[in-house]
């Protein structure tokens, strides 16, 4: 096991937890400043990346593609909100998580329905292909630019909320309700905008992620499942909690699963062995966000005091 | 005709229908039919388990897919080893019902303990995200254990024997199941009749006012879970029968989901809720899947029309609002 | 001198920099109603949640009938003897009032992981929910949902679970809000029968009321007893008036 290969996974993990990040920022703020659990937000992931795949093959350009995969999911996040998610924020967790799992039944058929039941291939745009060497390793420019690419986001998404007039809404949003309104801000409006503003970078996230794994229906969901781990290890409503509850889960997940099935061969030394190891690293971060809730029971940086 | 009523009559309605459409199917000779039946029973007393958290209990359980594995994987991995005649841990390995179920239930049981205890302090997002973290530990698990097939899950060879059965014919199984859902229900009224039920719902509505007159709310709530978790545990051992295979698809968060669904098609905390929402979604997927292939996008539909607009599911359509006297 | 059944002493509890108690020592001895006055904020209703368990003390202590009770649950305390109202009336809201006196009744006569017998079926615990209905006048209305019962008659029902765990004293807050002129007179001649059975920690804001009940009377301001006595004294109190009247204190 070389030092090389090491590096090779610790980038792999975070590049990994830069792209849960995104996902996590929209289900994050959406939860902050709305109160509700979207379970579709996997859906939003799924459309960017299809919408990404199908552009980029018709137009011969990923840029233009990508664009359209988040301009589509934007749209279809707005649209989504203003037709029923608009209808659960006054109602329980119990309504919200079934009226957003079937919006999930809704949208994948009817991706399905549009593109057909077979994966869509995306490939990686020629300017970004091949390795780049970093001193010991050669490492995937692909790559290389999702993580550059990320953190710009991240900070783009940090200025935005600490610095504009929206970011100031979006915060006085999950500190006081009724204030804002009183304060003669449009809170559907408001609304509507976070929703969308999440959707966009599901979908950016997804379009990203699609040229590197295959762009299919239900691609959404183990994401999904691990943007709630995610935010709930960081923090409900919290971005810096989302992006070092990502950075943790997406590095863990990864070197969990590198290493401790060599571990536990060197150790037992059994072929059965690395496969306890496997089977260990891949429950590894649901144990990682069971003991945080047992412990800090609002996650690493709890938003609301 | 008062609701309680109305609800008595169409649970009768209800449990009739189940025992009388696969007794025609078995003169009829139409075995698929008895199969679909033998499905909605099951999979309704796995609801029934959940419907005691949620239902009563309010507790939001996301990883109830979790105790029907648990079951799934006693029965299989105890017929796996009745089959090669190796053992498990010491033990033999068996094809009777009745010992499965008792290990099924006992292990479910003690691990919706384990999880009941770490997670009935939290509550909201965080008791619905703690629940599927477990189950999903669950599912990986199984995923990436080799020793009991993985992810190609565990073929249950021959169906597990009941005494003075023939499991083997569908009517016998059918009618084995609709037992034990009966006795399920049964236990569900009973539990929600007695002094336990009344302290369950009570927390369930008003923690503090139960507190007040003096009743601790984790230890009701996690007694109910750890029944709820028994239940379903005993669903997935039966469920594994029906189908003769185990898999990890069986702890997935979409089982986990499904449960929720058919507890909300029914009605919440009804006690014939289970029983019409595992009927609701099973027909769905019998009658529309053979008419389109993308009757998901339906069942999406109707599942949020439900809860946008029908709030009791089937029973409160029908019956009116429950009544607790 | 009758004995005492709840001390509190030197409780102390601070939201952030908010001091909402601050040291504060009384005692409700048998057959007495004490009561606890101060204006809105003063950090009466905290006091009774520190009392009830709800809220843990930053310092200080609770003591019930000769046993501490500071580190017990709200679930504890109540079968320790502590009956409570809430300010803002909290009920069973899809239990009819005779359910939800049932259920007091039911976990005070002990614990409730019985699973077998129904609840409705059991004629003693029946009977004596009614019985107690009927004490507060909420007979009529035994099988009406606390959602649905009115304003005055949710009042009452919180009474009347209060009385079903027959305490060893009544910790009420506010019992008298919004019950108009006759409702509080009835409520003022009942309580003065009830302290008989046990004593009442009363915090109330109408003053006619408290001086009609009260056997002692402590002024809360700030967090803070200014003034604790008689009601002849306390009507006497410069401070308590300076409070109350805004007359200038003559030092
Ligand atoms: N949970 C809490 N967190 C922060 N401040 C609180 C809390 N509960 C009460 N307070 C504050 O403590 C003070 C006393 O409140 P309260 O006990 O309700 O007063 P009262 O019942 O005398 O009107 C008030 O200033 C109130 O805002
Ligand atoms: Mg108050």
């Amino acid at each position: 096991m070389s030092l090389a290969l090491v590096l090779e996974q610790l980038l792999n993990g975070v590049q990994f937890g830069l792209m849960l990040f995104l996902m996590s920022a929209g289900l994050t703020l959406v939860f902050g400043v709305m109160g509700l659990i979207n379970l579709a937000h996997g859906s939003l992931y799924m459309i960017g990346a299809f919408l990404c795949a199908a552009i980029a093959a018709a137009t011969g350009n990923f840029f233009i593609g990508l664009m359209a995969g988040i301009a589509a999911a934007a749209a279809a996040g707005a649209l989504i909100e203003i037709l029923v998610i608009r209808r659960l924020y006054a109602r329980d967790h119990l309504d919200q998580v079934l009226a957003t799992f079937a919006l999930i039944l809704i949208l994948s058929e009817g991706v399905r329905m549009i593109f057909g039941p077979f994966p869509l291939y995306l490939t990686v745009p020629s300017v970004l292909r091949g390795t780049v060497n970093l001193g010991i390793v050669d490492y995937s420019l692909y790559r290389l630019a999702l993580i550059g690419f990320g953190i710009a986001v991240a900070l783009g998404l940090w200025a935005l909320i600490a610095k504009t007039r929206l970011g100031i809404r979006i915060r006085a949003g999950e500190s006081d309700r009724e204030m804002i309104a009183a304060l003669g801000v449009n809170i559907r409006v408001l609304y509507t905008v976070v929703f969308a503003l999440g959707a966009a970078l599901a979908g950016l996230a997804g379009a990203l992620v699609g040229a590197i794994q295959s762009v299919q229906v239900g691609m959404g969901e183990p994401v999904l499942i691990l943007a709630f781990v995610v935010i709930v290890i960081g923090g409900i409503g919290s971005i810096k909690g989302a992006m070092v509850g990502a950075l943790l889960v997406g590095v863990i997940d990864t070197m969990g699963r590198f290493l401790l099935p060599r571990l536990f061969a060197t150790i037992f030394d059994a072929s059965a062995a690395a496969g306890t190891g496997a089977a260990l690293a891949s429950m590894l971060i649901y144990l990682l966000m069971a003991l945080v809730l047992i412990f800090r029971p609002k996650g690493l940086f709890p938003a609301h005091g | 005709m008062d609701n309680a009523r109305k609800e008595w009559l169409l649970n009768t309605a209800i449990a009739l229908a189940l025992f009388a459409v696969p007794l025609w199917a078995l003169l009829a000779d139409e075995p698929f039919i008895i199969t679909t039946a033998t499905r909605i029973a099951i999979l309704a007393i796995a609801a029934v388990g959940l419907n005691i958290a949620l239902g009563l209990g309010g507790m939001v359980s996301f990883g109830h897919a979790l105790y029907l594995g648990i079951g799934g994987y006693v029965a299989g991995i105890a017929a796996h080893h009745a089959f090669s005649g190796t053992t498990v841990l010491g033990l033999p390995g068996t094809n009777q019902m009745l010992p499965i179920w008792a290990i099924a239930m006992i292990l479910s049981g003690t691990i919706a303990g384990i999880v009941g205890a770490l997670s009935i302090r939290t509550s909201g997002i965080f008791f619905i995200m703690i629940t599927l973290a477990f189950a999903q530990m669950g599912f990986f698990f199984t995923l990436s254990w080799p020793a009991y097939g993985g992810e190609d899950g565990l073929p249950i060879f021959v169906r597990n024997q009941f005494p003075g059965l023939n499991t083997a014919r569908p009517w016998e199984f059918f009618l084995l199941s609709y037992g034990v859902l009966l006795a399920a229900l049964a236990i569900f009224a009973m539990l929600r009749a007695a002094r336990f039920g009344a302290a369950l719902m009570a927390i369930r509505q008003n923690p503090d006012r139960a507190a007040a007159v003096g009743i601790s709310p984790f230890g009701i709530k996690l007694v109910a879970f750890i029944l709820s978790g028994m239940i379903t545990g005993l669903a997935g051992a039966m469920m594994a029968d029906l189908t003769r295979f185990v898999s990890p698809a069986m702890m997935a968060w979409t089982m986990s989901g499904e449960l929720i669904v058919i507890i909300i098609l029914g009605g919440v905390g009804r006690l014939f809720g289970p029983v019409a929402g595992a009927a609701i979604l099973v027909c769905f997927e019998v009658l529309f899947g053979g008419l389109t292939e993308h009757w998901k996008l339906w069942l999406g539909l109707v599942l949020l029309a439900v809860v946008l607009f029908a709030r009791g599911g089937l029973i409160g359509l029908l019956a009116g609002r429950a009544q607790h006297g | 001198m009758a004995e005492t059944v709840l001390e509190l002493r030197g409780l102390s509890k601070a939201f952030g920099a908010l001091k909402a108690t601050d040291n504060v020592s009384l005692t409700l001895k048998k057959g007495e109603i004490h009561a606890l006055i101060g204006p809105n904020g003063a950090g009466k209703s905290t006091l009774m949640r520190l009392v009830s368990g709800k809220l843990t003390p930053d310092a200080g202590e609770v003591w019930l009938g000769g046993a501490e009770i500071t580190g017990l649950s709200v679930a504890r305390r109540a079968r320790a003897g502590l009956g409570r109202s809430f300010q803002v009336s909290s009920l069973i809201p899809d239990y009819s009032a005779l359910r939800n006196v049932m259920l007091a009744l039911q976990a005070r006569q002990g614990h409730s992981y019985r699973f077998l017998m129904p609840v409705m079926r059991d004629r003693a615990l029946r009977e004596s929910a009614r019985a107690i209905l009927e004490r507060v006048g909420l007979g009529p209305r035994a099988s009406v949902e606390a959602a649905v019962l009115s304003h005055g008659e949710r009042r009452l029902l919180e009474i009347a679970v209060a009385l079903a765990l027959a305490p060893r004293c009544f910790l009420l807050d506010e019992p008298m809000a919004g019950l108009g002129s006759e409702g509080t007179a009835r409520l003022v001649s009942f309580l003065r029968e009830l302290k008989q059975e046990a004593p009442i920690l009363l915090i109330e804001h109408d003053m006619d009321a408290v001086f009609q009940l009260a056997d002692r009377i402590s002024v809360l301001v700030y967090g803070r007893i200014i003034a604790s006595g008689s009601t002849a004294e306390i009507r006497a109190d410069p401070q308590v008036r300076a409070v109350y009247l805004g007359e200038e204190t003559t030092a």
